[in-house]
């Protein structure tokens, strides 16, 4: 009996998915299990793969082409077996025979695009009163998006009616964006680039931002990387020390390794740092785990590892969610110094301008030429008070002038 | 009585406000104190709700023989002893009284007997002189019944609710100003024993802040039970003579009427009792009915000091009062609660026969107002229960948003009506819709199988009409 194979919800957050390439054609064997295709998801691109072994009957969704999770994108059955109905069949009522994602994708713990840790989760699962849910789909606004003031953190009317409210104050900057004339481009957004979109704005919108400034002075770290990339046969990233550096001044100040949860604050067990990397299309964090426990060179392979991975789009959800710190560093750029925005569930992002040299003035009133870095801390108030982000980023500063106090 | 001590609370009056809020700060962990000069539980629980309930109760149980009688059985109501109905009542009475007493001991509230004369924040004084400290203190005094002009209360020919309450000797005729919760339960109860009722109300139709289709089915029912009706009509005066009273009525267009009658019941609302508190020089202030303004959570215009139920603007209920209690002593206490009670989510509920239940907007304020609803009515008479107990006369209204369907206001006159509305009133609450109650399987045969009927008619669809 052939069977039809569906978009599946790669991810959590997964609405529709683009077939960005078939690895198998039509007439193939399969096996259950093989690749079958690759989907380019709101976040990356996945592997799909089959979820039944017989031949490739029909492949329904071209690549390059976009479907909802639940729609029929291919069949596999005996070779010769007639297919006509199940092409016929309204797909509705076949949904529910779909193979749930959670059965053949094993889901990440947590959501990777949770924008914190007090969201609810997926659609279907969001508390709230019927009505909420009406007036919600009566205004086109997503229940995901609100925080529900009900029972148990249900959303009800007045949070949807908050919501719109907020709306309301929304379309003034709309408005403003200027209908495009002859000469503009429009751009349709990706899912990608709507998920960077929402998860900046509610970070930026929802954690009170302020933020910390810092020079460094580089010339003993950058020596000591030359003598050591010089002996050594794996070549250590200046990255792979920020990172290094920023987990044992983490692991001194736990609070700055924090996240808040609305009624509690979390303090992660584990420093978990997630590192800008610019894509084509956008821009991902991939994470290295557990930095505090790890060594330079360790920290430099997975690195080396997530950032091609980043830079090929084949990021698993689990390998770009939940950092508990980011460095985001714009100094290639030649950017002096930067502020960048919080990357939930983190409460902390460095932003790491260029290194250059400059004329400082000694405790001796000498004038001395050093290499120097500035660093910006953004810190969310309501988890790191000024004090405490102060304290972890002149420690860091610390750190990376005078290395050897990473011992201590 | 230590009186040296400092409570953290300190309400005056141990009604249904007070002992509510007394007994919420001290499951809270607060101190706690009551003042009250009379017995614990107010005018709901000692001249109010409850012995009216048992009233009413007999009422039932006598109006019941007509019922007998179609089986065959003849009951003799020749020997109605009143008194002994009245000692009932108060049997009733008294026993909740001694059963919020243990209330309070068994939530170690201090119950102060006094009478609180003046109050200023952190400190109430009695009239014995004696001070009670507390850092915050709840105004819980209550209402009385409200005097009208040329019908001054003597409890004797002119009743106030309290007097008709204590009435040991019923009249042959009474005539009742007023038809509000109160005049229509009297209306009822004195009707079923045999007394001669004459209802007047000033507005055009009983029970004025009920939906109008509730409050014809009552007036239609009052009439055919013998109750005279005189509506959009004035009392203008009253005079002795021959041991009884006239009294003077005047319709809209001025034709004046006679109607002779051993007593009168004035149920023509209540008045806040914030006199002889020292609110004034407290720096409380109140609105020009005597009632006081307040904040959020029941803050007053001092800070410490709270208001909460018949002295506050919010519907003279005791439920209304006892959410206002907790609300206060958990504001006190830190807690998270609701700054103010939802108007649209009250319950009114009206203890005669028909009852009359309802909350939220009714057809005449939604007309008034211009509020867009879409109307939804259905009859007792398709709920095969009452069909079966022989109380068909009744209907359900529901009116809702056209657009969302959230419920708007809920109107029931019937049988039970005063519990069944809280089913909807649940809906309400947990913000339902119709199709919520309409898909859930309600038990046949049941008179909550008309909520589910009328619900199903929002969408047009009812099965039984």
């Amino acid at each position: 009996m052939a069977e039809k194979l569906l978009m599946l919800a790669l991810s959590p957050t997964m609405e529709t998915g683009v077939i960005a390439k078939w690895l198998k054609k039509e007439g193939d064997t399969v096996e259950s299990g093989d690749l079958l295709c690759e989907v380019e998801t709101d976040k990356a691109t996945m592997d799909y793969e089959s979820p039944a072994s017989g031949t490739l009957l029909k492949i329904v969704l071209e690549e390059g082409s976009s479907a909802a999770v639940g729609d029929l994108i291919g069949i596999v059955g005996k070779p010769g077996e007639d297919i006509k109905a199940l092409l016929a069949e309204p797909e509705e009522p076949a949904k529910p025979e779909s193979p749930k994602p959670e059965k053949t994708q094993p889901a990440p713990e947590k959501q990777p695009d949770a924008p914190s840790p007090e969201t609810t989760g997926e659609k279907g699962r969001v508390r709230s009163s019927p009505l909420a849910r009406k007036l919600a789909e009566m205004n086109g606004i997503e229940l995901e998006t609100i925080k529900g003031s009900g029972p148990e953190g249900r959303v009800v009317k007045a949070d949807v009616e908050k919501a719109m409210a907020g709306q309301a104050a929304a379309p003034a900057a709309k408005a403003a964006a200027p209908a495009p004339v002859s000469g503009d481009t429009v751009i349709p957004v990706s899912g990608k680039r709507k998920v960077i979109a929402r998860r900046l704005s509610e970070s930026k919108y929802s954690a009170p931002h302020y933020y910390l400034k810092v020079r460094v002075a580089m010339d003993t770290i950058l020596d000591a990387r030359i003598k050591l990339n010089a002996k050594a046969s794996q070549k250590v990233s200046l990255n792979a020390y920020l990172i290094k550096f920023a987990a044992e001044a983490l692991k001194r100040h736990p609070a700055v390794n924090a996240s808040w949860a609305g009624d509690s604050i979390i303090r992660f067990g584990r420093v978990d740092i997630g590192l800008a990397v610019a894509q084509e299309d956008g821009l991902i964090t991939p994470v290295v785990r557990d930095c505090a426990n790890k060594g330079l060179l360790e920290i430099e392979k997975d690195l080396q590892d997530l950032i091609q991975k980043a830079r090929s789009n084949a990021l698993k959800p689990e390998e770009y969610s939940d950092a508990t710190f980011t460095i985001s560093s714009l100094g290639s750029f030649g950017i002096e110094e930067f502020t960048a925005i919080i990357n939930p569930p983190g409460s902390a992002i460095l932003a790491v301008g260029e290194i250059r040299k400059e004329p400082v003035v000694q405790p001796d009133d000498s004038i001395q030429v050093k290499q120097m870095m500035r660093l910006t801390l953004s810190c969310d108030h309501r988890v790191i008070d000024g004090a405490v982000g102060a304290a972890f980023l002149t420690d860091l500063r610390t750190l990376l002038e005078e290395p050897i106090r990473a011992l201590y | 009585m230590d009186l040296k001590q400092t409570f953290d609370v300190v309400v005056i009056g141990a009604g249904p406000g007070g002992y509510v809020a007394a007994i919420r700060a001290a499951q809270l962990g607060l101190k706690a104190a009551v003042i009250e000069k009379d017995k614990p539980g107010g005018v709901c629980l000692n001249i109010g709700c409850i012995p009216s309930k048992a009233l009413i109760h007999q009422a039932e149980l006598i109006r019941s023989i007509a019922g007998l009688a179609e089986m065959g059985i003849k009951a003799d109501s020749a020997g109605l002893d009143y008194r002994k109905v009245q000692q009932k009542s108060r049997a009733a009475a008294d026993k909740l009284s001694r059963g919020i007493q243990y209330l309070l001991e068994k939530n170690k509230v201090t119950l102060i007997a006094g009478e609180a004369v003046s109050v200023k924040p952190g400190a109430v004084t009695l009239k014995d002189g004696q001070i009670v400290k507390g850092r915050n203190v709840i105004l819980a005094t209550g209402s009385s019944p409200r005097e009208l002009k040329g019908f001054a209360f003597d409890e004797k020919r002119i009743l106030s609710s309290t007097g008709a309450l204590m009435l040991q000797k019923l009249p042959e005729s009474l005539l009742i100003l007023g038809s509000g919760a109160i005049g229509v339960e009297f209306a009822h109860i004195m009707n079923a024993f045999g007394v001669t009722v004459h209802l007047v109300e000033m507005l055009d139709r009983i029970l004025p802040l009920e939906d109008d289709d509730c409050s014809d089915v009552l007036a239609k029912s009052f009439k055919k039970r013998g109750i005279k009706l005189y509506t959009a009509t004035k009392a203008m005066s009253q005079q002795e003579s021959d041991g009884k009273l006239q009294v003077l009525l005047e319709d809209k267009d001025g034709k004046q009427t006679t109607v002779t009658v051993d007593q009168v019941l004035v149920s023509a609302g209540r008045v806040p009792n914030t006199a002889g508190l020292g609110l004034a020089e407290a720096g409380v202030t109140l609105d020009g009915g005597g009632f006081v303004e307040i904040g959020d959570y029941g803050q007053t215009s001092v800070p410490g000091i709270y208001a909460i139920g018949d002295i506050v603007r919010t519907p003279l209920l005791a439920h209304v009062a006892s959410r206002e209690g907790e609300i206060a002593a958990e504001h006190i206490a830190g807690r998270k609660t609701e700054p103010r009670i939802d108007l649209m989510a009250i319950p009114a509920a009206t203890y005669c026969e028909p009852q009359v239940a309802s909350f939220g907007l009714n057809e005449r304020q939604a007309l008034e107002k211009g509020i867009a609803h879409k109307k939804a009515v259905f009859p007792y008479r398709g709920a095969g229960k009452s069909v079966a107990i022989e109380q068909p006369d009744g209907l359900v209204k529901v009116l809702t948003d056209p657009k969302s369907g959230e419920i708007l206001g809920a109107h029931i006159v019937g049988a039970e009506a005063t519990e069944l509305i809280h089913e909807l009133l649940l809906a309400k609450k947990a913000e339902l819709l119709p199709e919520d109650i309409a898909t859930m399987i309600h038990a046949h045969p049941t008179l909550s199988e008309s909520l589910l009927e009328v619900m199903r008619s929002v969408d047009g669809l009812p099965v039984h009409i």
